[in-house]
């Protein structure tokens, strides 16, 4: 049996992947014309869990949509958190302490790495294997114990405001964090040792579930799933925000296509993202941690702003229209997975069924994000 | 045919490689807690649901009524209520009602008070079979504490 279907689809029947499925991740569906293991046609049906964030972002406060953010992208909050302060700083004006933004960088990037393990658990389930799940969700409870201690909570964080984040860190903090990079850097050759050199898994993943550079630039997609198609494009490097420019890191990017290119791409970003973690600790000043003059009924300026951020995901934009008044006007989200799904369809075609599943793992899909 | 052999050769020890990582966890020492039986110390910082603060000199309530947490709350699940009473200055508190089931703990309550009358919590075991269970009374569940 090939792996692609070999010709015309000629007698087909229609099978529902999801609503509810595991591998799904959520509450996606998947309506696939099978020509008998092959599939001839997929289509991603949205809206399960639409929840009108940008609407609600444009009938409540400035501040009051905070919470929301974290509650799009749940395993990458503190991105999306930025992502949305970022904006309404630049819209309002706000200078933000360069403490404040250090540990920003340091928690979004922590989060960035809780996401990748926690992706990293789900994709092997995905394909089959248990065990390496658990020994993902050691590592990533280290992670999220260091931010609840700091932020309060352990998976929607609710930590940046407006001209800084919420408080300060705690003494352990620093050295907790010191020690988890330790930790994890001697825990990564396990992983590699355990999953990414197993047959199985290269058997799997190696030129399965081809997107070409191409097909990424039609979509538009971005994050990982780019990078592991060849295309060098990394918000953080290429369109520096925040005090990113300041760290010495690399984007890793893989020119296979397959969904062992994507898989490669996050397993290297964890280590960059602690390199840059242990660049910011090394340079963390001292000093406040919230701008002095933020005032407490924000009213931007009228125009139009925009603001991206780089999420485990993708690209993740925000664009505000402010019309001087104490709630935004209209308000935007670019989510990167909607973007990244959406190339599905045209990518699993002709494809086996189960090869098509390990190309919707290696996306990475988080369905609150992609409806909003 | 060289290649080939070599790939089921060195495909069959990175299943091996594999399970001697399983082993070697296998008698490591056990990660996880026997939750209900073990608990692990809270963080000073959880947020757990809010609760009003008592003033240590008075003993009663720091809230002066001002609605301020009402009006920052972006889910309308605070209701704050006071009434006028003679021979005491400003507000005194009647209701303070927090509707659980809507809350999202962002926190922009606690830190839009100005005399810190509230704060968050400890609790994280809540279970319930009625929606009634968490609407909570905190007024009451102050005066509970005296």
């Amino acid at each position: 049996m090939s792996a692609f279907a070999e010709s015309e689809a000629k007698e087909t029947f229609v099978l529902n992947l999801g609503p509810q499925h595991p591998a799904t991740h959520g509450v996606l569906r998947v309506k696939l014309t099978m020509d008998g293991e092959y599939i001839a046609e997929a289509e991603p049906v949205l809206g399960y869990i639409h929840r009108m964030h940008e609407k609600m972002g444009e009938n409540r406060t400035w501040a009051q949509f905070m919470p929301n953010t974290g509650r799009m992208d749940y395993l990458h909050a503190l991105a999306y958190n930025h992502g949305y302060v970022s904006v309404v700083e630049r819209a309002a004006g706000i200078e933000v302490p360069e403490r404040a933004e250090y540990l920003r960088v340091i928690t979004a990037e922590l989060n960035r790495v809780s996401s990748h393990l926690l992706w990293f658990g789900a994709f092997i389930l995905d394909l089959g294997g248990f065990s390496p799940l658990l020994y993902a969700f050691d590592d990533r409870e280290h992670i999220l114990d260091l931010l609840e201690s700091v932020t309060g909570s352990r998976l929607t964080y609710c930590y940046f405001r407006f001209g800084g984040v919420y408080n300060d860190i705690d003494d352990n903090f620093v050295p907790g964090t010191r020690a988890f990079i330790k930790r994890l850097r001697e825990r990564m050759p396990m992983y590699h040792n355990l999953v990414t050199k197993n047959i199985i898994l290269m058997k799997r993943l190696q030129e399965v579930g081809p997107i070409s550079a191409e097909m990424c630039r039609k979509y538009g997609a971005t994050g990982p799933v780019c990078r592991g198609s060849g295309i060098n494009f990394d918000v953080r490097k290429h369109e520096p925000y925040s005090i990113y420019p300041e760290f010495d890191f690399d984007v890793p990017v893989y020119e296979q296509c397959d969904s062992m290119a994507r898989y490669m791409v996050r397993m290297d970003e964890i280590e960059q993202s602690l390199r840059i973690i242990e660049q910011a600790l090394d340079k963390l000043p001292e000093g406040p941690v919230m701008a002095e003059k933020v005032p407490k009924i924000l009213k931007p300026a009228k125009g139009d702003y925009y603001h991206a951020v780089e999420t485990a995901r993708g690209s993740f934009g925000v664009r505000v229209v402010s019309d001087g008044t104490n709630t935004p006007y209209r308000l935007k989200l670019r989510s990167p997975t909607f973007s990244n799904l959406s190339l599905f369809g045209e990518a699993c075609q002709g494809m086996l069924l189960p090869d098509a599943l390990a190309l919707m793992g290696s996306l990475d899909l988080v369905i609150p994000e992609i409806d909003r | 045919m060289i290649d080939y052999l070599r790939e089921i050769i060195s495909g069959t020890w990175s299943l091996f490689v594999g399970l001697g990582i399983t082993i070697r966890y296998f008698f490591q020492p056990v990660v996880t807690v026997q939750y209900p039986h073990q608990t692990l110390p809270m963080t000073p910082r959880f947020r757990g649901h809010i609760e009003l603060v008592k003033d240590e000199e008075t003993g009663e309530t720091k809230c002066i009524v001002c609605g301020m947490c009402q009006k920052a709350c972006p889910s309308n699940c605070i209701t704050v209520n006071g009434e006028k009473r003679e021979g005491v200055k400003g507000k005194v508190l009647t209701e303070y009602t927090l509707d659980f089931t809507k809350c999202s703990l962002c926190g922009l309550c606690v830190e839009s008070c100005p005399t810190a009358a509230i704060t968050f919590s400890k609790d994280y075991n809540l279970a319930g079979v009625r929606k009634e269970a968490y609407i909570f009374d905190l007024k009451k569940r102050l005066e509970a504490k005296n």
